[in-house]
């Protein structure tokens, strides 16, 4: 009978793990440091950029005045409902396609060519359609993250393995347990990797949004505290974007761990 | 023939109108028998494996499966495990069954090809020939009373194959499965089957019964025979090209 065989982890191998922890951390620890210290001994001016602690004590200033979580949660706010309603779209255009050559026929090529138009491009109609309410940029988010999600799970399912589905069809599956057992789990993998970059689209078109048309919201506070030369706000609110561009990476990448546990599983033994 | 658990008549498969792979194939298998199929590459052994296994429909002629309930009773194992790597071991061997006892019996397979230990491992997890015994155990998930085997041990090394080969054989005899093997290696065909035939020209040309009990003498003697039987054909096919 043959037994797995568990290795024990060496202190070797735990000084390598702790290491691995912390080197993603170092490059931006050493440029805040170097800031600092060139905002502190004069090299730079805060005209120029301002130091990384009058940066923290304008966002601590602002969190106490109830500014920035009331915007930022405005801007998680739109940016949460325009990806659940574009990646909602996306995803559904996308298994239809996958799984039907006559809707891949009839509608791929049209979105595809919807696809080339940069959305941002489409900001002048939409504030003439719907204005600079809320519904507006919710749409532009909406449109930026459905293609992503789309292409990604049309590829997904057009990519299964032949092999499982003639291996699934001589188990007689039902068209139902092909799709749950097998395409849509050999899908999940490239339908993620589209959920990942659909994200940073999110972002991207969110700022512009609201940069360009807004009375709230990050991109908001960063395009007023422009216009009255408040440096500290202008730098906070690029750091906020950046904070929350990683956070949601990060979300994406626990959600690829928990549901690709399969993929992340070395060789036990021989 | 009434004994016979398949019967093939007059069988022929032709791709897009002009490419041939069988001709005009007729074979009964009898329930319990261990066919073996062998040939070069090309000469149709896979297909008509696979219009056995109701994966392709022949172009003319008739398959039957001389049972009530013809699908479930027939698996294939083919030579890449087709294991899905997203599902454990025990799932694995689960999905396709329909019973309610389905995880103890999943578990006895486990047994039966000795990997108990590794119901809650993934694919990835496992070598090629732990794999395979996997695939294995989940062709005898559904009780099938025949076993199609596309070159399932084409891809190990000569010992795990070898082992591969007497648990194969250990199984089919003790559960009288009527079993049909296509293969490369015709020692492989040698030792395992009762009678091997031999595909040319697409078509089932010679057919060789195997000795029952045989010793390694006799498994080379027959191994030859039929190897001889390819080579002629290799010659034939040489010179009209």
């Amino acid at each position: 009978m043959q037994k797995p065989v568990t290795l024990p982890i060496t202190d070797q191998k735990r000084f390598h793990l702790s290491i691995n922890k912390i080197l993603p951390f170092l490059i931006p620890v050493i440029v805040i440091l170097f800031w600092q210290v060139s905002s502190t001994l004069g090299w730079l001016s805060s005209s120029v950029l301002p130091s990384p602690l009058a940066v923290l004590q304008d966002g601590i200033k602002l969190t106490a005045s109830g500014e920035l979580p009331k915007n930022l949660s405005i801007s998680l706010y739109r940016a949460t409902v325009g990806l659940l309603i574009g990646g909602g779209i996306g995803f559904i255009l996308g298994f239809i396609n996958g799984m039907s050559n006559t809707f891949s026929l009839l509608f791929d090529s049209s979105i595809q060519m919807f696809r080339n138009i940069p959305h941002l491009a489409l900001i002048p109609l939409i504030i003439l359609w719907l204005g600079i309410n809320e519904s507006a940029k919710i749409s532009l988010v909406a449109i930026g993250t459905m293609f992503p999600v789309y292409i990604n799970t049309f590829h997904g399912i057009r990519s299964v393995d032949p092999d499982l589905i003639e291996m699934g069809k001589s188990y007689e599956l039902t068209k139902r347990q092909m799709f749950f057992k097998i395409i849509f789990p050999a899908a999940l993998p490239q339908i993620l990797v589209g959920i990942r970059y659909a994200l940073g689209v999110m972002w991207t078109t969110l700022i512009v949004a609201e940069t360009i048309s807004a009375s709230s919201g990050i991109g908001y506070m960063a395009n007023n505290a422009e216009d009255f030369m408040d440096m500290e706000t202008v730098v906070l609110c690029i750091v906020v974007y950046a904070v929350l561009g990683k956070i949601s990476d990060l979300v994406a990448k626990s959600f690829e761990s928990l549901l690709l546990e399969w993929q992340h599983t070395g060789r036990s033994n021989a | 023939m009434n004994d016979s658990m398949i019967s093939i008549k007059n069988v022929n498969k032709i791709y897009n109108n002009q490419t041939t792979a069988l001709h005009d194939v007729s074979l009964d298998i009898k329930q319990g028998e261990f066919i073996a199929l062998v040939g070069m590459s090309g000469g149709g052994k896979s297909t008509l494996l696979r219009l056995i296994a109701g994966l392709e429909k022949p172009s003319s002629g008739n398959v039957t499966i001389n049972s009530t309930d013809s699908k479930s009773l027939m698996r294939v194992m083919f030579q890449e495990d087709r294991l899905l790597p997203w599902m454990s071991v025990l799932d694995n061997l689960s999905f396709g069954s329909k019973d309610k006892n389905t995880k103890a019996h999943a578990l006895e397979l486990l047994e039966l090809v000795e990997l108990s230990d590794y119901a809650d491992h993934y694919p990835t997890q496992l070598s090629g020939g732990q794999k395979q015994r996997i695939a294995l155990a989940r062709a005898l998930m559904t009780d099938p009373k025949i076993l199609l085997l596309d070159e399932p041990l084409g891809a190990l090394d000569a010992l795990t194959r070898r082992k591969m080969q007497d648990l194969i054989l250990d199984i089919c005899q003790k559960q009288n499965l009527t079993t049909i093997l296509v293969t490369h290696d015709v020692e492989e065909a040698a030792r395992m089957a009762d009678r091997i035939i031999v595909m040319k020209n697409s078509t089932n040309s010679y057919e060789e019964n195997c000795p029952k009990n045989r010793n390694a003498g006799q498994i080379g003697i027959v191994a030859d025979r039929v190897l001889g039987e390819i080579l002629e054909e290799n010659e034939l096919q040489k010179q009209t090209a």
